[in-house]
């Protein structure tokens, strides 16, 4: 049994809302599989939930009229990866959230849950950050929209206002068109692990391949909370694809991480491997985005 | 992929005026067999699998998630029980280890393949650890060594050193897909 006070289960996005007006105390479980730990913890012990893991609304991929892609909120980790829009789109957000913990883990975690906890360890929020995804959140007030980067405050804090539930995920035509990325988890197991860093690119070449009309870098666990490293990106705009080229935008990356000492690894290896990481990212974006070094 | 619906009417959480305890009635489809109990809200799936059912081949392990001792095929999809409401259950399609039984008691392919290959020790991981090998050979697709190693990744195994758990389910596997060729030969000729 759960040490929980009460839970209530929403039937709609709308209900939702009512319910956590309802209780303002009351936490949101997706899938649960950050929650439902933290309660056995003891973390969130004696807590009141709104269920949300029954509205369907909140699944799977779509395209629309625009072009944006719209993830729904619910969408879990193994049908994001099997989805063929982002397959088609954004492969490498697939990729990414395979990393997750182990096969039943990505069938229980939802990316709304895993943007939602503010960890700087989800593997799905680096990739998200590269591709300037927008966060659809649902209130009394109605839907706003927000930038991603905006969306973290600090680390484990999101800007969700009281009683707003993350309905989607949304990346935008201009974010995706043209663009190829890599996403590299460093852990100390394939599997079952949490990373040590997460180091996830993506590029613009132009039409000959030769320079990078656009380079964009994301880190998980260089911080406090996911991050882009916007001297490194600008550092690398407009520069010839070059071998010489992509060690210099990876060494740039160290004006923008702050990484920390935790019993995971050291600060000064945190370093290292935030330059080491995004080299390789880029080496093989290049090449997924047809170029050559 | 299309998410399924359910195919019985939700039903609504309900408080006892006395305790002020929440249950809520929980239909299901569990091993074929359609079944339903009032379940308290704070039980986890593994709970009533094992209080309500009887249902003991789901173990309790870590109860965090870690594991996959308390593993189970819900709508077709594997997940730890443990880590998963039972209120959510509601008019899903619920598969564990006593399911794979045949009529007279017989064991499935993949169970006396474990059995064959030595992948069974204590057995305390291998309930959890099969299911996943039915989502696996179910979905009649070959998978190299690496595939199947990433595909069983969410089980820990203190006794076999894996080794065996995956001789099992590759062979299981290989005689699966043959058996199925040899069938489609059969129906061409
Ligand atoms: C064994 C194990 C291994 C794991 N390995 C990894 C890993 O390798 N990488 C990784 O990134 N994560 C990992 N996780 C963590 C977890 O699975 C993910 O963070 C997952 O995405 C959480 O999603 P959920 O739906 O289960 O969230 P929940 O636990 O339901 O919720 C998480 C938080 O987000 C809030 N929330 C959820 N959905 C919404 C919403 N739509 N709107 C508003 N708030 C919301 C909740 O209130 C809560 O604070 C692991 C967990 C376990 C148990
Ligand atoms: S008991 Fe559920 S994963 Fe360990
Ligand atoms: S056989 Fe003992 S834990 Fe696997």
């Amino acid at each position: 049994m759960y040490d929980m006070k009460a839970l209530y289960e929403a039937e709609s996005v709308q209900d939702a809302v009512r319910l956590l007006e309802e209780h303002p105390e009351a936490q949101i479980i997706a899938g649960g599989s950050d929650v439902l730990v933290q309660m056995r913890e003891g973390k969130r012990a004696g807590v009141e939930l709104v269920s949300i893991y029954g509205l369907d609304e909140l699944r799977g991929v779509k395209l629309e009229e625009d072009g944006t892609l719209r993830i729904g909120s619910l969408t879990s980790f193994s049908h994001i990866t099997k989805d063929p829009l982002i397959q088609k789109y954004i492969n490498v957000l697939g990729e990414a959230v395979d990393m997750v913990g182990g096969p039943q883990i990505r069938n229980i975690g939802t990316i709304g849950g895993n943007t939602c906890n503010g960890v700087t360890s989800a593997d799905s929020a680096s990739t998200l950050h590269a591709w300037d995804a927008v966060i659809e959140l649902t209130g009394p007030q109605g839907v706003r929209l927000t930038p991603i980067k905006d969306f973290y405050i600090k680390a484990g804090k999101v800007d969700l206002r009281p009683a707003e539930i993350q309905t989607g995920i949304l990346i935008r035509k201009e974010s995706y068109e043209g663009y190829a990325g890599h996403y590299i988890k460093y852990a100390m197991r394939n599997a079952m692990d949490i990373a040590t860093l997460g180091c996830s690119v993506n590029v613009k070449l132009s039409a000959d391949k030769k320079v990078f009309e656009d380079v964009r870098i994301a880190y998980g666990v260089a911080g406090p909370v996911p991050m882009r490293a916007v001297h490194a990106e600008e550092a690398g705009r407009g520069l010839e694809v070059t071998d010489g080229n992509i060690e210099k935008i990876g060494d740039t990356v160290l004006e923008d991480v702050t990484p920390r000492d935790s019993w995971r690894a050291s600060k000064a290896f945190r370093e290292h491997i935030s330059k080491v990481l995004c080299k390789r990212a880029l080496r093989e974006a290049v090449l997924r985005a047809g170029g050559a070094v | 992929m299309e998410e399924k619906k359910n195919p019985v009417m939700k039903h609504a959480v309900m408080t006892d005026p006395g305790s002020g305890k929440q249950y809520k009635l929980v239909r299901c489809r569990i091993n074929g067999v359609e079944r339903e109990t009032m379940v308290d809200v704070r039980a986890s799936l593994t709970d009533m699998l094992r209080n309500d059912y009887s249902l003991s081949s789901v173990k309790k392990g870590c109860e965090v998630g870690e594991c996959g001792a308390c593993n189970v095929i819900i709508d077709g999809e594997c997940y730890n029980s443990c880590i998963y409401l039972a209120v959510w259950a509601d008019g899903k399609d619920i598969r564990t280890l006593e399911g794979l039984m045949g009529p007279n008691g017989e064991l499935s392919d993949i169970q006396q393949a474990f059995i064959d290959e030595a992948a069974v020790q204590c057995g305390f991981c291998t309930p959890g650890v099969i299911m996943s090998a039915v989502e696996i050979l179910e979905s009649g697709k070959e998978y190299t060594r690496d595939e199947l190693r990433k595909l069983l990744s969410g089980h820990l195994c203190r006794c076999t050193g894996y080794e065996n758990i995956l001789n099992a389910v590759e062979k299981t596997m290989k005689k699966r897909l043959s058996e199925k060729e040899a069938a489609a030969g059969q129906t061409a000729e």
